[in-house]
């Protein structure tokens, strides 16, 4: 029997504490299959935000530190510049890492880091129950919109990406999404060539944005929660590669 | 690049330095690999010579945007196991505390330098000794110490940061040395020399990419039942090790004195020179001076309660390490204390005359 798919070593194999549907678990392979596919398991460190993802170190079977709310950024750059030879990614949420942890981003981006990080946009606070987040569209009931995201009340969603692709310090940005075979594969290879950029030395920071799936807050089915990332989310989040085409 | 415990400004020359540039050079004759630090002042001087120094070693040095991004830099170099450090004055510390508390829950070696001035709030830029709550309490949320040298003078505060960095390495944990803004502008010759080393455990925890070997991780949270708890009783053990072995403290004619006068960092330097006029005024007086500020010398200063004596306390503050000469005198004799907050500096004559209304001595004429 020939073997068409397999789990890759650096993806440990255990059970998920992610909800139903939730895109946490695809991105995480993602990140795995390309630190396997570059052979830089050795010489990578991770970096867990606070949020879901906080234990993505239970999943990712390389180095790993979990640090404070948002402060991602700073803890790699801590990292990078006294171990250049070191591949640091940090893995954040929304929550993380446009709401406390703006600041940190946009120094890390603006300074031109040469770090690579994985920004999953679920448009709410996940682990703490659904809370409205910057990226939150307008009109979407959360915890702490009970009647829906006022552009009035609560500001319009931010753009991280696009906010990021102004500063001269970075040289890769690109959207996508988990919504649908196509759109993996495609965030695949932009996770890809974000390492890639890392490993090739080049000067400054490089993000994937990815649209991701969150069913239990956005009280969808799972099925449902992708064709709202396209239906929704897309509008005000368009995909792309925003700046530094691979 | 030089190695470390060595500096190209090391040596047995006498050289005049002021507190925050000899506090500077002696981390990096510590092998300092990296500093990281947001500008305040009355620490400036650190900065701008780490800025000079650093590359020059071969060593970094980065400005960040906030306190709050320089303490999770240093946590991140920390966890790859660099020796690293950042400094910064009273309103900076207090946005660094959410960090000291991960060091301290991800069991992670740092040096934080605090150059005290007046609060709270944005206070003043005056020398102070505000702080020594925050530095001894753990400051930070959570169940942790952090270890505090409370140095009095440009040589000591050098000094001290050597051991800092052998300390924070040793029991893996953040070591802060508790400066004032006298101490750090102040100038005094000093000797940079390299002192003996501990012997230090290989970091074989550390963050280093997880080649032919099962991965590190670095964490704080730890949610199953009981697993917490068996951390903090970890932290605790490692505690008593540190008050058992790590408490350092001066005591001058304590033996014989009627009067026993307790204060650290610059305080005591005023204090000493109160004493030593009361001697001369035929007042038994002694003083005692505590380096360590925690580990605090509770045993020294319980001894020196054997006997009936009063003590008296003189801080930079309204009262803070009071407290702890209290719970160590623990009612055994009177303890008194006298302070100047908000950038207050007690006088030698405001202390000798203290000295003398204690003792029942008649007032000096004016």
């Amino acid at each position: 029997m020939k073997t068409v798919f397999e789990r890759t070593p650096t993806l440990k194999d255990c059970p998920t504490h992610y909800c139903p549907g939730c895109g946490h678990g695809i991105a995480h392979r993602l990140i795995a299959e390309t630190i396997d596919e570059l052979g830089i398991r050795g010489r990578t460190i991770g970096i867990a935000p606070v949020g879901c993802a906080v234990l993505a170190y239970d999943y990712l079977d390389v180095d790993m530190i979990e640090v404070a709310h948002g402060r991602a950024p700073a803890v790699a750059t801590g990292m990078k510049r006294t171990n250049p030879d070191k591949i640091i990614f940090s893995y954040q949420g929304d929550g993380d890492l446009a709401s406390i942890g703006a600041g940190e981003i946009l120094h890390a981006g603006h300074r031109g880091e040469q770090i690579t990080v994985i920004f999953i946009n679920n448009a709410v606070f996940g682990m703490t129950g659904g809370q409205m987040a910057p990226t939150t569209m307008l009109e979407q009931v959360t915890a702490t919109t009970p009647k829906g995201r006022t552009a009035a009340g609560e500001g319009y969603p931010l753009q991280v990406a696009e906010l990021l692709v102004t500063l001269p310090g970075t040289i890769y940005v690109e959207r996508c999404a988990l919504s649908s075979v196509a759109q993996v594969r495609n965030t695949k290879k932009a996770i890809k060539h974000a390492f890639e950029l890392q490993l090739s030395g080049a000067q400054g920071l490089s993000l994937v944005e990815v649209l991701s799936p969150c069913p239990t807050y956005w009280r969808l089915s799972p099925a449902k929660a992708m064709e709202w990332i396209e239906s929704h989310m897309t509008k005000v989040f368009p995909l792309g590669q925003l700046k530094g085409g691979r | 690049m030089t190695e470390r415990g060595q500096s190209s400004r090391g040596g047995d020359k006498r050289v005049l330095m002021c507190g925050n540039e000899a506090l500077a050079e002696a981390a990096i004759m510590a092998g300092c690999d990296a500093y990281f630090g947001y500008p305040i002042t009355p620490q400036n001087e650190i900065s701008a010579y780490m800025a000079r120094r650093m590359p020059d070693e071969g060593r970094v040095f980065l400005q960040s945007e906030s306190e709050l991004a320089a303490i999770n830099m240093v946590f991140g170099a920390s966890a790859t196991g660099q020796r690293t450090m950042t400094s910064s004055s009273s309103p900076g510390i207090s946005l660094m505390q959410e960090g000291i508390s991960y060091l301290a829950g991800a069991e992670l070696p740092a040096v934080v330098v605090n150059v005290m001035r007046g609060g709270p709030g944005l206070g003043n830029i005056a020398p102070s000794q505000g702080d020594y709550f925050q530095a001894t309490r753990g400051g930070g949320h959570g169940d942790y110490r952090t270890i505090v040298f409370g140095p009095s003078s440009v040589q000591e505060l050098a000094d001290c940061m050597l051991l800092a960095f052998d300390l924070a390495d040793l029991y893996r944990m953040p070591v802060m040395v508790l400066a004032d803004g006298i101490l750090g502008q102040m100038m005094e010759p000093i000797v940079l020399k390299e002192k003996p080393r501990r012997d230090l455990p290989a970091k074989e925890w550390a963050l280093t990419g997880a080649e032919g070997r099962p991965q590190n991780i670095v964490r704080s949270l730890w949610l199953g039942e009981g697993v917490l708890e068996e951390l903090n009783c970890t932290l605790r053990d490692r505690y008593e090790q540190i008050q058992k072995n790590e408490v350092i403290c001066e005591q001058h004619d304590v033996d014989d004195a009627e009067i026993v006068v307790v204060a650290y960092g610059v305080a005591a330097r005023i204090v000493c020179a109160a004493v030593q006029k009361a001697k001369q005024d035929g007042i038994k007086a002694g003083w005692i001076r505590p380096v360590t500020l925690w580990p605090f010398p509770i045993e020294q200063i319980s001894k020196a309660a054997d006997e009936l004596r009063i003590f008296l306390v003189v801080e930079m503050s309204n009262g803070q390490m009071v407290e702890d000469v209290r719970l160590a005198v623990s009612g055994k004799a009177p303890v008194v204390f006298y302070g100047r907050p908000g950038g207050g500096v007690p006088t030698v004559d405001e202390i000798f005359e203290l000295i003398k209304q204690l003792t029942l001595r008649s007032k000096t004429p004016i």
